[in-house]
């Protein structure tokens, strides 16, 4: 894809306050996602994997550097727009006060949309659960059965990009693939720019065009899939990926 | 009551003292401090009170109004010493209760215009709005550490940092209005309230008593709700940056 990139990553640094000190989670990071590009963000816990997805839905503000999403930095779009347009699944599934309906119509009746407007009925079985469950409390809800409302509550904002973190880690090899394949169909049929940070390697050469190894708050390595797993240039890089494709479980 | 028989309240005090002794509770000086800072501070305000009311001054008495919501404000502020500006907006939030209280009061004539009347009532809806603006800086606090995962969610999906907070500010402003609430349904069954308890010593009818309790109570029951509706209202904002992102504490 020609012109400019859909998100451009610009020196960014974010660092920790902790009582030892103060330490970078993310450092130097600089990168750029075009539009449509489905990347997946893997590398070893704490790596700023997370860090980087709420940077981008502007849940925090780099300490250094630049964001842009089409040339102009986030700072300057109306930031409850930009948390639309660039829709983040955060890893843990919490559910709003309410029913599943209620959680899925949240982000639309903040703009005085409805039922009219957003099929959440539609939504729940995209992403593989029973619209039975609409009216039931979203608090009583299973890990797994959260993990999927969640996705669908931020679906039914309707974003141009989706941010996910984690969100099949409490799922069954049947709803895993689900769930993948529904990603994958938004971002091929609907042009949905994806950004997926996942701890499983062989669900990022699953779903993934490029994958993005981040290790200690670095960008080390960033390149197409599966060439960027088997010959990764960085020695770092190299030494997660052969350590995680080992022991990696079969999802 | 004459001096000698004030001066036998003592003998409470000395008996509070023996016990703790003997149970070696180690709650002898705090008892003595204690008893000096009470017989000091209200000896000193029954002068400065018969003064005023002997006067019949209004500037007096608006000048003693605000030194007790100064000092109301300074108090409960110190249990959200880490926001900014807390006692600016404690002290807004306490007087604004005690405007609507006073007003309320004297507008429809339920008492008269007098210090007698104006400075106790005062006292006791400052002391109330210090009490709910304390319980309202607590109850926040732990609405915000418990439901923090919530906010983050709703802040995700494009919420501003008022819709939110709304359900935790809701829940703080009913957590810090149950006392009062629980007072009303108990009261008389489970205690005679001190006000009441202190006409009816002082030779009123018991009737004419309960009648100044219930206006007490009633006022009150206003004064709280409005106090930590007012004060939420002024606190969350300093829980966001203007970009609407939840601040770490």
């Amino acid at each position: 894809m020609s012109g400019k990139p859909l998100i451009e990553l610009i020196d960014v640094w974010k660092y920790r306050h902790l009582e030892s000190g103060t330490v970078p989670t993310l450092q130097q990071i600089s990168a750029s996602v075009e539009n449509g590009s489905l990347i997946t963000l893997v590398g070893p816990s704490g790596a700023g994997k997370s860090t980087l997805l709420w940077l981008l839905n502007r849940l925090e503000d780099p300490d250094r550097g630049e964001i842009r999403l089409r040339g102009r930095s986030i700072k300057e779009i109306d930031v409850l727009g930009l948390r639309r347009e660039v829709g983040l699944v955060l890893q843990q599934p919490v559910m709003l006060p309410g029913t599943v309906k209620d959680n899925i119509l949240y982000g639309p009746r903040l703009k005085g949309a409805g039922e009219r407007e957003v099929d959440a009925a539609q939504l729940l079985s995209d992403v593989g659960l029973s619209p039975s469950l609409l009216d039931r409390d979203a608090g009583k809800l299973s890990g797994g059965q959260r993990q999927r409302v969640a996705l669908a509550r931020t679906l039914a904002n309707r974003p141009r990009v989706l941010l996910l973190d984690e969100v099949t880690s409490s799922l069954d090899p049947q709803s895993t693939a689900r769930i993948e394949n529904l990603i994958i169909r938004l971002n091929r049929e609907k042009n949905i720019t994806v950004l997926w940070v996942t701890h499983n390697l062989k669900q990022a050469l699953r779903v993934g065009r490029e994958a993005w190894i981040l290790v200690d708050g670095k960008l080390v390595e960033a390149g197409t899939l599966p060439g960027v797993f088997l010959h990764p240039q960085n020695a770092l890089a190299g030494a997660y990926i052969s350590g995680k494709l080992e022991g990696v479980e079969e999802h | 009551m004459s001096t000698t028989a004030l001066l036998m309240t003592y003998s409470f005090v000395v008996l509070a003292m023996m016990l703790s002794t003997w149970q070696r509770l180690g709650l002898e000086r705090d008892l003595v401090v204690g008893t000096l800072r009470a017989t000091v501070q209200l000896l000193a305000v029954g002068y400065v009170l018969q003064l005023v009311f002997n006067l019949k001054d209004w500037p007096f008495m608006v000048l003693m109004i605000g030194v007790m919501t100064v000092v109301a404000a300074y108090n409960a502020s110190r249990r959200g010493r880490e926001l900014p500006a807390i006692f600016i907006k404690v002290l807004v939030a306490i007087g604004a209760a005690e405007i609507m209280a006073l007003g309320l009061t004297l507008g429809l004539g339920i008492v008269e215009p007098t210090p007698q009347f104006v400075i106790p009532l005062s006292g006791m809806f400052i002391g109330n709005a210090m009490v709910a603006s304390s319980l309202l800086l607590n109850s926040l606090r732990r609405e915000i550490i418990s439901h923090r995962a919530e906010i983050i969610v709703a802040l995700s999906l494009g919420a501003t940092a008022r819709q939110a907070v709304s359900e935790s500010l809701r829940r703080a402003v009913r957590a810090s209005s149950i006392p009062i609430v629980d007072g009303l349904k108990t009261v008389g069954l489970v205690q005679l309230p001190g006000m009441m308890t202190g006409l009816i010593i002082g030779g009123a009818s018991p009737i004419d008593a309960v009648r100044y309790q219930l206006l007490i109570m009633f006022a009150l029951a206003a004064v709280m709700a409005f106090t930590s509706i007012i004060l939420s209202f002024l606190v969350y904002p300093a829980l966001f940056t203007p970009a609407h992102q939840l601040i770490e504490r």
